[in-house]
């Protein structure tokens, strides 16, 4: 049941692939296929690639250095980029913080941070989450006090994604108490590598350090990196949430993770048998694209809305819920079709400087289950799915 | 069968409840995971003083000739505490499997293991045999001296890595996948040929993949009738399958409840996470899975002293199946509703988790053992 292309989108599938083939690392390639973690180094030189080509910003305005793609085409590039094994852009520049600056920074700000975005050249991170401010996230308390022409700044962010390299923090600070929660809240642009900031990762259940605490300690912002209004700051951080709804669904990439179950489901066998021809495991995997075929449809539907000028709307909720469901349901059966051999945990197998030695079990194996146990978090993430039910049960049903 | 416990079944609870609460809290565990066999040799000294190392093992072989459901009794609390010590591998796995092979070798062996001398760890479970036990590639052959020599490769072998003797399935006779044709050996794991990778397991034990290159061994070595390890093998792991359930029954209870806890005093919207009506009905959804897993464990572990046969292997796989998917269920949704906090290491729930997700990988998932359970009704 694949999409019926237009020769016009077909060539440039043909064209974004030849360009894949022809410039995508290949030890880049092999560390995604093998589910190895990617270093810094490894993302921005893939993005640095990108913005040669001129395909950094599928998502930004042609003005600014995006593609003017249409839905399709985006769709295309997305799924080409995943099947060949590229690197995720890292979304928290491009894809989260840019349009807010576009639609509500001011002209020096558009000129001072977009351009070294599409370059690669700073790596952004999220400050929005506290350890008291989860799905209730207006119930943030992180202070900015105005003193003169800065903010100083008091409190501590956390399940900051790759803080560790970044050198800008987009975040939601209070600079009010009065009134209703959500409005006293103002978007601060943050250096990353200012006195008062500091960063200790958190190690999750598959062992990995991708998360942090980033604590704020009398840290001096200058006003100048304030977006829009104080006290308005909500306002543009649902705008970028939406944003990040739909592209959170990631249906290439799940399509990649499909296709690589479907060949270890063919590699591993099951009572002297391929496990694919198992008929539980079977028609298990069937669901799972069936499901994603149902996701792509309405992500599809969605983007050629909003090709049309409707924003996302509630209905991005669905795509964030669904999204996530396929995603860790193809870790289930991945984990699941490595069988006892999900059992040993050997991060040196899949740590970014490589490793010497073969892993015990099949190549395939060793990031399988951390990649499971990792994968919970995408429920919980980018509002929690239950935060998004409770969104469409509101906005969309009326209830 | 009866569905109370009697009053030693009580105490012997109790006592291991204690036991655990005062050596076993997570940050000891966190410790005694730190060392150099991933277990604790003084725990397990401890285990023995007790009589817990004998309490399954026969008397005539120098145990206390505890049932299944003694046994259960304290697996359901290893579980609680997310016990790392090798007590599955040496004396579920190992003693039975010599005590039902070999009356000779039982004699002389099991007393040790009581005592926590010895450690075993059953070497069956091969690269591409997945949950299939008549599946044993590894090959025996006589060395016309008396003697076999073995070759193959073993797979995941629970704490196979510190194991003093490895039990070690090699085919005799017959092809790859028939249950005749394979034969039991003793191996000590230091001699020549033998080669052990070993690994933490992503749950927090220790095991090896185990790598036999032309050992030698003596025919002394063999354990049981030649060719007839299948026989041996199934009822032992039918066993572990209710042991390693009844583990299960024990993290699940421990899950719900850490997660009950922390939604009372989790506020978001200004109000604990325990007061919204559609996160209650869902801790009530673990709970009830729960009970319902305990309660079948139970029946399961009576079964394996009660029935022989096809009855006896259904009542393991049901249990078995019904720990995979509940053991799930409930550790997902312990995860979810811990939020952020549950994707932490430093939280025991995501340690549950684990656990719990690898015992259903270990002999056998939901799905296999409900095809198994279809199979043999």
């Amino acid at each position: 049941m694949e999409i019926v292309l237009s020769p016009e989108d077909e060539a440039f599938r043909q064209e974004v692939r030849g360009f894949l083939a022809e410039k995508l690392p290949p030890d880049i390639a092999k560390k995604t296929a093998n589910g190895f973690r990617l270093a810094k180094d490894d993302h921005v030189r893939w993005q640095k690639i990108l913005h040669a080509r001129g395909w950094m910003a599928p998502n930004w305005p042609a003005e600014h250095g995006g593609t003017g793609w249409t839905p399709m085409r985006k769709h295309i590039f997305d799924e080409e980029c995943a099947l060949a094994g590229a690197p995720m852009v890292i979304p928290f520049g491009v894809t989260m913080v840019a349009p807010v600056i576009m639609k509500f920074g001011n002209d020096e700000q558009k000129a001072r941070f977009l351009p070294r975005i599409l370059s690669s050249e700073d790596w952004w991170c999220q400050g929005y989450s506290e350890p008291g401010s989860g799905s209730d996230l207006a119930s943030l308390r992180t202070k900015a006090v105005l003193d003169g022409d800065h903010y100083v700044v008091n409190g501590q962010k956390t399940w900051t994604t790759l803080a560790q390299h970044a050198d800008w923090m987009f975040t939601l600070v209070r600079t009010a108490d009065t009134g209703k929660r959500q409005e006293g809240i103002t978007f601060l642009l943050i250096d990353m590598k200012t006195p008062g900031v500091s960063v200790t990762p958190i190690t999750t259940i598959d062992g990995g350090v991708e998360i942090n605490s980033v604590f704020l300690d009398d840290v001096r912002v200058p006003v100048a990196n304030r977006i829009g209004d104080e006290d308005q700051g909500w306002t543009y951080a649902k705008y970028l949430l939406g944003h990040e709804r739909t592209s959170i669904a990631a249906v290439g990439r799940s399509k990649a993770q499909l296709r690589k179950l479907k060949a270890i489901a063919r590699a591993e066998m099951s009572d002297g048998r391929p496990l694919i021809e198992d008929g539980d495991f079977a028609r298990r995997l069937a669901q799972i694209e069936i499901d994603l075929l149902a996701l792509e449809s309405l992500v599809l539907r969605t983007l050629y809305a909003e090709s049309a000028g409707k924003d996302p709307g509630p209905e991005a909720s669905f795509l964030k819920i669904k999204g996530t469901e396929v995603q860790q349901g193809l870790t289930e059966l991945l984990m699941e079709a490595i069988g006892p051999y999900a059992a040993p945990f050997q991060p040196e197998a899949f740590r970014e400087d490589g490793w010497n030695e073969e892993p015990v079990g099949p190549d395939y194996g060793p990031a399988l289950a951390p990649l499971y146990f990792n994968w919970r978090k995408a429920s919980i993430y980018g509002g929690s799915n239950e935060i998004q039910k409770n969104i469409i049960a509101k906005m969309v049903l009326g209830l | 069968m009866s569905f109370a416990l009697t009053d030693d079944q009580r105490q012997l609870a109790d006592s291991i409840a204690r036991f655990l609460d005062d050596k076993y809290a997570f940050d000891a565990r966190r410790r005694i995971m730190a060392e150099d066999r991933g277990w604790s040799p003084a725990i397990w000294a401890e285990f023995a003083e007790l009589g817990w190392l004998a309490l399954p093992i026969a008397e005539e072989h120098g145990g206390l000739g505890g049932t299944t459901v003694d046994l259960a009794l304290m697996m359901e609390h290893f579980g609680r505490s997310l016990v790392v010590e090798p007590f599955v591998a040496s004396v579920v796995l190992g003693a039975e499997t010599i005590a039902r092979a070999d009356e000779a070798k039982a004699t002389e062996l099991l007393p040790a293991v009581a005592e926590g001398k010895m450690t075993l760890a059953l070497a069956h479970g091969e690269p591409t045999s997945r949950y299939d036990l008549s599946r044993v590639g590894t090959t025996a052959a006589p060395d016309g001296k008396g003697g076999w020599r073995l070759s193959g490769h073993k797979a995941v072998v629970l704490h196979g890595d510190s194991a003093d003797r490895l039990i070690v399935s090699a085919r005799t006779g017959g092809a790859e996948a028939d249950r005749d044709g394979i034969t039991l050996f003793l191996v000590d794991s230091a001699i020549a040929g033998v080669t052990r990778r070993p690994y933490p397991t992503i749950d927090g034990l220790r095991g090896a993949d185990v790598i036999l290159d032309d050992v030698s061994v003596s025919g002394d070595a063999v354990l049981g009738p030649v060719g007839g390890a299948f026989d041996v093998l199934e009822p032992v792991i039918d066993r572990a399958c209710v042991a390693l359930s009844a583990e299960a029954v024990g993290a699940m209870g421990a899950t719900v409840q850490l997660t009950a806890e922390y939604m009372k005093t989790r506020e978001q919207f200004g109000r604990p996470l325990g007061s919204f009506q559609v996160l209650q009905h869902r801790a009530v959804e673990m709970l009830s899975a729960s009970e319902f897993a305990r309660a079948l464990c139970y029946r399961a572990a009576g079964a394996m002293d009660a029935t022989f046969g096809a009855e006896r292997s259904r009542a393991a796989s049901a249990i078995k199946a019904e720990i995979g998917r509940a053991g799930k269920m409930i550790g997902e949704e312990a995860v979810q509703l811990h939020g952020g906090m549950g994707m932490t290491n430093e939280m025991a729930v995501g340690h549950y988790f684990k656990r719990l997700r690898i015992i259903d990988t270990s002999f056998g998932n939901a799905a296999h053992h409900l095809r198994r359970f279809a199979t043999l009704g």
